[in-house]
Order: C-alpha cells, then sequence, then structure tokens
C-alpha cells in the first residue's frame, strides 16, 4: 500500500525494531509516504469541517456515495495528468479531447451503428468504448508526437488543441444533444441501475483485502529472501490492519446508502417477487464509475511503479539528458505518455456521456483545469519528475468534497470558485514549503 | 610524437575526428587509440574538447566525421545504445544521474532487470547495486533515497558503480573524482588498476597531474579541439605535460625559460 514511485518518499531504509518515541519516528518506522498521510488528514478535515456546518448532512452514506460517483471520471483523467506534469509537460486540451471522444461515442451509438447492428445490440457499448479508447489513443498519441518529435512546448500544441477539439466537437453534429445512449452504456454512469448491489461490493472490499494482506506478505518476504531490513512485524500488521480496516468500513458504510423504494419495489417485481409489507433495505452498492476509477488507479499506479515505461517517465522527468544517455527513447515515451492521457480521456468521456445519457458539444468544458489542480493538490511537481496516482486521486475527491460542500452548504456559484481557486493555491503553497523542509 | 610500440589491433582506434558547434571546432581532426589493459588520460585545458571527444565514442554525440574501430572493426556508433553494444560504458562529468530517482534505479536506468513477468524487479537491482557499491564505498548507505538527497561524492559513487557493474570492456571516464575526498578518491584508484589488470582500456579525462601520472599509461595532451600529442608517461615529465597542456609545446619543443615561466 505504501508503494511509491521511484524516488518517492520512502525516507528511510533502516526499519529498527525499537520503541516509537515521537511521532515522526513512528512515521519513520512504519515507513509510510508522509505526504500521502497528510493529504488525507487535509480531506478528513475537510469532511469533519463540512459535516459540522452542514449540521451533520455530509458524512452521510448517500453523500459520500454521490461524492464517490461525481469524483470519478476527474480522477480517473488525474492519474494521467500525474504522468504528462511527471515529464515536465502539460496537456490542456484534455477537455475538448473529452467532448470529441464523447460526441464519437454517442453518435455511434445513437446514429452509426443501430443501422448496421440494429438498437440494443449486447455488443453496442463494446464497441462505442472500444472506438473511443482508439480514438483517444490516437488524439493524444498524435498531440505527443508533435511534442516529441516536432518539438513544439506541450503548452502550445494543446492549447490549441483545446481549441481544435472543441471546435470539431461541434461541427461533428452541428451542436446537437446526441442521446439516447444505449441501455448497457449508461451503466458506466452509475444511475439508479449502475451499481454492483451490497453483496458484490463486500466481495470487492474482501478481494481487496486479501490482495493488501498479500502484496503485503509478497514485498516483505522478497526483501528477507534479498537479507533487506524489513519492517518490525508489528507495522507491518499494524499498517495491514488499517488499510483493511478503511476498506471494510469504507463498504460497510456506503452499503447503508439503500435504493429508494420505489426502485427497491420496481426490482422486486421484475424478478416476479412480492415486495415485503413493511419495506425492505436493498444497498446500493459500489457505483459502477467507481469501480472503473479504483481499476484504473491500481493499474496507473501499477504501471508507474511496476513497469519500465513508469520508471522512464520519471527518469525524463528528473533528468532528460540522463534519460538519453541512460539508451531510454525518451521521445517515444512521451508519445505513449500522452497517448495513455488520451486513453484515459475516452475512459472519462464515457463515464460523463453514460451519466448524463448525453453528449452535447459543450461537455468537459474547464475539465482540463480540474484534472490539472487535481494532479498538483494531490503533490504532482510542475517543475516534473515528482508525482503519484493515489495522490491525484485524493486530490480530485479534496476538489469535489469542497465543492460538493459548497453546494450543501448553499454556498453562491462564484464564491464556491474563488474558494476552489485559493485552496489550489494554497495546496500548493504548502507542498512547496514541506517539499523544500524535506529534501 | 612516440612512436606505437604495441603489434596487437588497438580496442579503440579514433581516425581524423571532427566535431563543430556552430563556428567551434570543438573537435578538429583528432587521432587516438586505447589497447586492452591501457590508461590512457586525456588531458587539456578547459574547453579543450576532451568532453566532446569521449561523447563521439560514448554515443552521447554524433561525430560531423571521422571513423571509429573497435577491435579494429569499424564501429557505427550515434546513440548511447549503440555505444553499450560495444560495452563501452561512460561516466559523464555531469554524471548524468536522474535525481528524483534512487541509485539502483539510475544505476539500471535503460537496462532494468525484469522478474519473470517483465515487471521491474527492484529487490534484484538493490541487491545487485549494494554488491558493487560494496567494492566501491562500502559507507554507502543510501539505496532508498532519491539522488538528490545525496552529496556530490556519493553521487558520484553511483555514476562508477553504474559503469563497472555492466562488464565495461571501454570504460570512460570524464573527470570521476572531481567530488570525491581523499579515501573515496583512492578506492577509485585502486579500482581503476583493477579494472586495467583485467584487461579493460580506459579514457581517464582529468585535470589532476598527480593522478594523471599514478594511473595513466600513455597522456594525450588536447588544446583548441586539436591533439598537442600522445606521449608515454615512463618518458615525460610533470613539466613538460604541464608545457603541452599551456603553451601546445611538445617536450623536444620546450625550452627551459618556457619550463621555468610555468612555475610563475
Ligand atoms: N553542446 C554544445 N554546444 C555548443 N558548444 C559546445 C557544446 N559542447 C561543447 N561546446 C564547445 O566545445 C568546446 C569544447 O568543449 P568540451 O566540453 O569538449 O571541453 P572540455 O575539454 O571537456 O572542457 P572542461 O575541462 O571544461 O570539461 C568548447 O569551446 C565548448 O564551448
Ligand atoms: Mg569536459
Amino acid at each position: 500500500m505504501t508503494d511509491v514511485p521511484p524516488g518517492g518518499a520512502e525516507q528511510i531504509e533502516e526499519a529498527v525494531e525499537t520503541e516509537p518515541r515521537s511521532f515522526a519516528s513512528l512515521l519513520r518506522t512504519l515507513d509510510i509516504d508522509s505526504r500521502l498521510l497528510g493529504m488525507i488528514a487535509a480531506l478528513l478535515v475537510i469532511w469533519i469541517g463540512i459535516h459540522i456546518m452542514s449540521g451533520g448532512t455530509f458524512l452521510t452514506p448517500r453523500n459520500l456515495w454521490n461524492l464517490s460517483v461525481q469524483t470519478a471520471a476527474v480522477a480517473v483523467m488525474a492519474t494521467g495528468m500525474v504522468l504528462i506534469i511527471v515529464t515536465r509537460n502539460i496537456d490542456l486540451s484534455v477537455g475538448s479531447m473529452l467532448a470529441v471522444i464523447g460526441m464519437a461515442m454517442a453518435l455511434l451509438q445513437a446514429e452509426i451503428l443501430p443501422d448496421i447492428i440494429g438498437f440494443g445490440h449486447p455488443l453496442m457499448w463494446v464497441i462505442a468504448v472500444a472506438a473511443g479508447i482508439i480514438l483517444g489513443a490516437f488524439i493524444g498519441g498524435f498531440q505527443g508526437f508533435i511534442v516529441a518529435y516536432v518539438g513544439v512546448p506541450s503548452f502550445i500544441v494543446t492549447l490549441g488543441g483545446l481549441l481544435v477539439w472543441r471546435g470539431v466537437a461541434w461541427w461533428m453534429a452541428s451542436g446537437r444533444t446526441i442521446a439516447p445512449m444505449d441501455e448497457t452504456y449508461q451503466l458506466l454512469g452509475g444511475g439508479a441501475r449502475g451499481n454492483i448491489g451490497g453483496g458484490w461490493s463486500w466481495i470487492v472490499g474482501i478481494l481487496a483485502s486479501i490482495g493488501i494482506i498479500w502484496m503485503m506478505i509478497n514485498r516483505r518476504r522478497t526483501r528477507l529472501n534479498f537479507g533487506f531490513n524489513v519492517r518490525p512485524v508489528w507495522a507491518d500488521a499494524l499498517i495491514g490492519a488499517i488499510s483493511v480496516g478503511v476498506v471494510l468500513g469504507g463498504i460497510a458504510y456506503l452499503n447503508r446508502y439503500y435504493l429508494p423504494e420505489l426502485l427497491a419495489r420496481a426490482r422486486f417485481e421484475d424478478a416476479g417477487q412480492v415486495y415485503p409489507e413493511g419495506g425492505v433495505n436493498i444497498s446500493q452498492g459500489l457505483a459502477v464509475p467507481v469501480l472503473i476509477a479504483i481499476g484504473v488507479t491500481l493499474a496507473m499506479t501499477f504501471i508507474s511503479t511496476r513497469v519500465s515505461f513508469g520508471r522512464y517517465v520519471f527518469a525524463i522527468g528528473g533528468n532528460p539528458e540522463a534519460a538519453e544517455l541512460g539508451g531510454i527513447k525518451t521521445r517515444w515515451t512521451i508519445v505513449k505518455t500522452f497517448a495513455l492521457m488520451g486513453v484515459l480521456v475516452a475512459i472519462g468521456a464515457a463515464i460523463q456521456t453514460a451519466r448524463l445519457n448525453a453528449a452535447v458539444s459543450g461537455l468537459g468544458q474547464l475539465t482540463e483545469l480540474y484534472v490539472i489542480a487535481a494532479a498538483v493538490i494531490g503533490g504532482t511537481s510542475l517543475a516534473g519528475g515528482v508525482g503519484t496516482i493515489p495522490g491525484a486521486v485524493l486530490g480530485a475527491l479534496v476538489m469535489q468534497s469542497l465543492q460538493s460542500g459548497m453546494v450543501l452548504l448553499g454556498v453562491d456559484a462564484p464564491l464556491q470558485d474563488i474558494v476552489v481557486g485559493v485552496v489550489l493555491v494554497i495546496a500548493v503553497a504548502i507542498d512547496s514549503f514541506y517539499r523544500k523542509r524535506s529534501v | 610524437m612516440t612512436t606505437e610500440t604495441k603489434q596487437e589491433t588497438p580496442l579503440v582506434d579514433m581516425r581524423d575526428m571532427r566535431v563543430a558547434f556552430g563556428g567551434v571546432h570543438a573537435v578538429d581532426g583528432v587521432n587516438i587509440t586505447l589497447f586492452p589493459g591501457e590508461v590512457v588520460a586525456v588531458v587539456g585545458g578547459n574547453g579543450a574538447g576532451k568532453t566532446t571527444l569521449i561523447k563521439t565514442l560514448s554515443g552521447a554525440h554524433k561525430a560531423d566525421s571521422g571513423t571509429i574501430l573497435i577491435n579494429g572493426e569499424p564501429a557505427q556508433i550515434e546513440t548511447p545504445r549503440d555505444a553499450k553494444q560495444y560495452a563501452i560504458e561512460t561516466i559523464y562529468q555531469t554524471l548524468a544521474l536522474a535525481e528524483n530517482i534512487d541509485a539502483p534505479s539510475n544505476m539500471f536506468l535503460g537496462r532494468e532487470l525484469k522478474t519473470r513477468f517483465g515487471l521491474l524487479d527492484d529487490s534484484a537491482m538493490e541487491s545487485a547495486a549494494r554488491s558493487v557499491m560494496g567494492r566501491l564505498n562500502p559507507k554507502f548507505q543510501n539505496f532508498k533515497v532519491p539522488v538528490k538527497s545525496l552529496s556530490g561524492g556519493q553521487r558520484q559513487s553511483v555514476a562508477i558503480a553504474r559503469a563497472v557493474h555492466f562488464n565495461a570492456k571501454i570504460l570512460i571516464m570524464d573527470e570521476p573524482t572531481a567530488a570525491l575526498g581523499p579515501l573515496e578518491t583512492s578506492q577509485v584508484t585502486e579500482l581503476i588498476q583493477q579494472l586495467k589488470a583485467e584487461g579493460i582500456g580506459i579514457f581517464l579525462i582529468s585535470h589532476d597531474i598527480h593522478d594523471v601520472f599514478d594511473l595513466a599509461d600513455r597522456i594525450a595532451v588536447m588544446m583548441q579541439g586539436k591533439m598537442v600529442g600522445i606521449v608515454n608517461k615512463t618518458e615525460v615529465t610533470k613539466d613538460e605535460v604541464l608545457a603541452m597542456i599551456i603553451m601546445g609545446k611538445l617536450p623536444g619543443e620546450a625550452t627551459q625559460s618556457d619550463i621555468e615561466h610555468l612555475h610563475d
């Protein structure tokens, strides 16, 4: 769980089995990424603060469930933005790309494919999503090619992309709204049916717990095999217990968000059963977009820490010349990074169009700014070379929490923007202060 | 110029190498050879073209013209990857480390060890890094922190460890001990002698005339992109080499008053 990208915050080598004296030395013994811990603490402060100010309406299962769904798309795209920024680049075209890809997927399933394979074809959503992902990889890769091989700064290339793709999105449907989406495709956005229910949520939670424990044991065993130092057993056990506790506790809490009576009744009737007299509580369970976001987070963490592509991304960000001298194909790596961003934008576009059950040409406006902000609040340094995937996801969660919280508190829309803007600057200020002191 | 006494084919034979940056002829028609088990020191003032010359061998910079023979065979070296194919390893003057990642990741950058599933094998890399470092700088223990937080000498150790680990046949060292303390320098000196005994050819760029005389078999002196001359260490004095570096005069040419000027 505390896996960090190369050169992350694994500060200590010698984890000695002694009584921890201070909180700092406890952290050191536990070998935990203290920056990530700080972000979790900040998130909890925000949550509890809004909860109190709203008279106890924020931290309800229902609200947290909504929060998770609203965060999903930005979180997915922020994981890709981390890698882009780590290579000392930026992608300003994310929102417009989202519009083009969303529009393409919508047109496919609402206007093009029905004539070929018929409405409601079971593979409709698969074809639409696959086409979107390919289109995303292509657009992203194309922009990356101009950055890496032609040598135009990414700020300019993607600023151009922001304008170009927005125009293309409008032109694709002459500004019309394209709807409705395929029934199965709609599940990708969550909605009334787009969740996996309480039982499956438990299974996901239990599998995740087993995964966490397995990874910790595996890591411990490998390090012992090589004769390296490992955390004391109690520290590993504590971290494992807390991680599993958070996962299972979170599932238990979210599972207390039940289907409204109307839907519950409909579900019983669909199954040919009689709805019980006193009503019944059916858990919604995790929403599909949240599952997608979790999957993407795991996959991207894996890519950035366990495969050579991820290592190269960080090396290029740290010292492009050294990466080149090491024999890394730096330009091709940049192209791949932008293509990956495009793929993640396609996934974000699927979530958003599915949730809206439509595509409009204004789709994704300002999304690039939220995605960049999430990555940066999550500790990604614009100077390059530094950033983590879980950090960016937490960053997305912090921003969405603030926004939803302010809506709940009835804050005026202009003031909401002001608060988010101020928080962004403060977060980066704190981060750079911390960075100066720690290294 | 001294005559070649050795009969075997040189490990490296660079002929008429030329590199220009705009109007500056950084390397201007240079010839140089390197034999197995030999240390050739390349010396010269700042901007003489030493780094640029060896960069054409390490693949970091493409020569404008010239021929490179490795073991007598013409070699196409256009990228660092090409050079590594010929078992040429380089310690760059700038060290060429990515500061945001740790020492083992830097050592294996571009040549990562993988598990049988094709994933990065960080433990194996750390283990290998520890064993190389044990030879070089046994006190080095900072294997899991970003290189950014290491001292200049520790970083240099990482760069040396990288070059040593991959069983180079040809080793290029551009100021390898510039940031090292006396103890670490003597460890590197020992290492160079050890590698030389193993039959590795070494180009050593250094500003330290004492190091050069301690380690080198031949001394190549550059000035303004040209090779002033290549001399056998046993046939010259330090003063004569200094005269070559500063005035571009070969041992026979430098007069007694020239030598005295050096000591002013
Ligand atoms: N990338 C470059 N672009 C332009 N000019 C360069 C470049 N690299 C080197 N030069 C020029 O080439 C000449 C030789 O430089 P080089 O770095 O090879 O010298 P050096 O002998 O290694 O010097 P030092 O002892 O200071 O390391 C200098 O005049 C330098 O200004
Ligand atoms: Mg130099």
